[in-house]
């Protein structure tokens, strides 16, 4: 065997070893260690108060079918807008008997305690609204991955930039998928009609 | 040694498609679709006309407030006539304790909310929509609920034209009950 030949059978010997190792990290272990969006969104150890008096942990999205959206009162324009949008489809949903589990975590527990959170969100049907401490919102904040941030005002005071889109997750607490702010409504509709039959 | 130069080319595709196969099974993230051609525009009688100087306002409303919902939005129509630029650099209310002019955007599937520290800019001759989804008059701590059928009186400042006291009705939300969605649909802008 020449020098070059060697060179060449161990070089190829060598990315062999590497291709195998890449196809059992990609193939076996890596999902293992690093499960998918739709198995970890929402778990964590969270633990948080809801306006009907329950506690929201992650073992409530697990049962029934549910919608979770992360807002807050001081909010203007986009939760209002995406709570009526809630109550078009509940409006909708009733025609055929059926109601969507909505929960309406704040996402600034700090001003939205849960005696003026359930009288926010008491207008739609299945609304819950969720508060808690500020440690905890954030966990279930990251356990959720949505965005919040805190932006001060001029003359004092704050605003919430936050994520906008309901997660939905089917009844075995998996998410499914999310529908976008201000989504056309047929389309939002298909995504409940699915989660709720699916 | 063609056998094992097969053999470890074969290893090599296989673990090449392995990691391809595996790259396309990753779950995406929620996608980000910031559509503002369905923002809202509620219907508002355009007939009555403010005019302060070289400038018109028209079509002011409010939105009815949520139970507890301690801020809300109001907006207009400003429309400068005139050969040189104006500024909306404040707003007054009895409804509110203090009021804001904010620029809300999408980025993303994220909300943000601006305060416009500089004011509102109405160039000469252009006219600035004041609307669900983008510029809007912030109250903030509001004295009271907002509601529908009602109106509050607002006076705008503007750094050249001075100020105008005008009446802005107060609306339902869009999409309080079912229909309402109907008009997110016939929206086009």
């Amino acid at each position: 065997m020449t020098s070059t030949r060697k060179v060449a059978l161990a070089t190829a010997g060598g990315l062999a070893v590497l291709v195998l190792l890449a196809a059992g990290w990609f193939l076996v272990l890596e999902p293992r260690l690093n499960p998918s969006l739709a198995d970890t969104l929402g778990h964590g150890d969270y633990s948080l108060v809801a306006t009907d008096g329950s506690t929201f942990t992650e073992d409530t999205l697990t049962g029934t079918p549910s919608a979770v959206f992360f807002g807050f009162a001081h909010c203007p324009e986009v939760c209002p807008t995406t709570l009526g949008d809630v109550a078009e489809w509940q409006a909708i949903l009733a025609e055929d008997s059926e109601q969507l589990r909505v929960f309406f975590v704040t996402v600034d527990p700090e001003r939205d305690t849960p005696e003026m959170l359930g009288d926010y969100v008491s207008w739609v049907p299945g609304v819950t609204g969720v508060s808690g401490s500020r440690s905890e919102i954030d966990k279930a904040i990251r356990a959720f991955r949505v965005y919040a941030q805190k932006v001060p005002l001029k003359d004092g005071g704050y605003t919430m930039d936050h994520s906008a889109y309901v997660l939905l997750f089917d009844r075995r607490g998996r998410f499914e998928q999310a529908i976008t702010y201000q989504e056309d409504f047929d389309r939002a509709m298909g995504k409940i009609r699915q989660l709720i039959t699916g | 040694m063609n056998y094992i130069t097969f053999t470890l080319t074969a290893l090599i595709g296989l673990g090449c498609l392995a990691a391809a196969s595996h790259a396309d099974t990753k779950l995406e993230q929620p996608q980000a679709t910031a559509d503002t051609s369905t923002m809202i525009t509620p219907p508002v009688s355009q007939d009555s006309v403010v005019t302060l100087g070289a400038l018109e306002l028209t079509a002011p409303f409010a939105r009815a407030t949520l139970p507890n919902q301690p801020v809300a939005g109001g907006f207009l129509t400003i429309t400068n006539t005139g050969d040189s630029d104006d500024t909306l650099v404040a707003v007054r209310s009895d409804a509110a304790s203090r009021m804001e002019v904010h620029e809300m955007a999408m980025d993303g599937d994220v909300m943000k909310m601006r305060e416009l520290e500089q004011g509102l800019p109405i160039p000469a001759g252009e006219t600035v929509i004041l609307k669900p989804g983008g510029f809007h008059i912030m109250f903030m701590d509001l004295a009271g609920p907002m509601a529908e059928g009602d109106s509050t009186e607002v006076t705008l400042v503007f750094a050249n034209a001075g100020e105008v006291t005008l009446t802005m009705p107060i609306v339902a939300r869009d999409g309080a009950g079912p229909g309402g969605h109907a008009d997110h649909d016939t929206e086009g802008e």
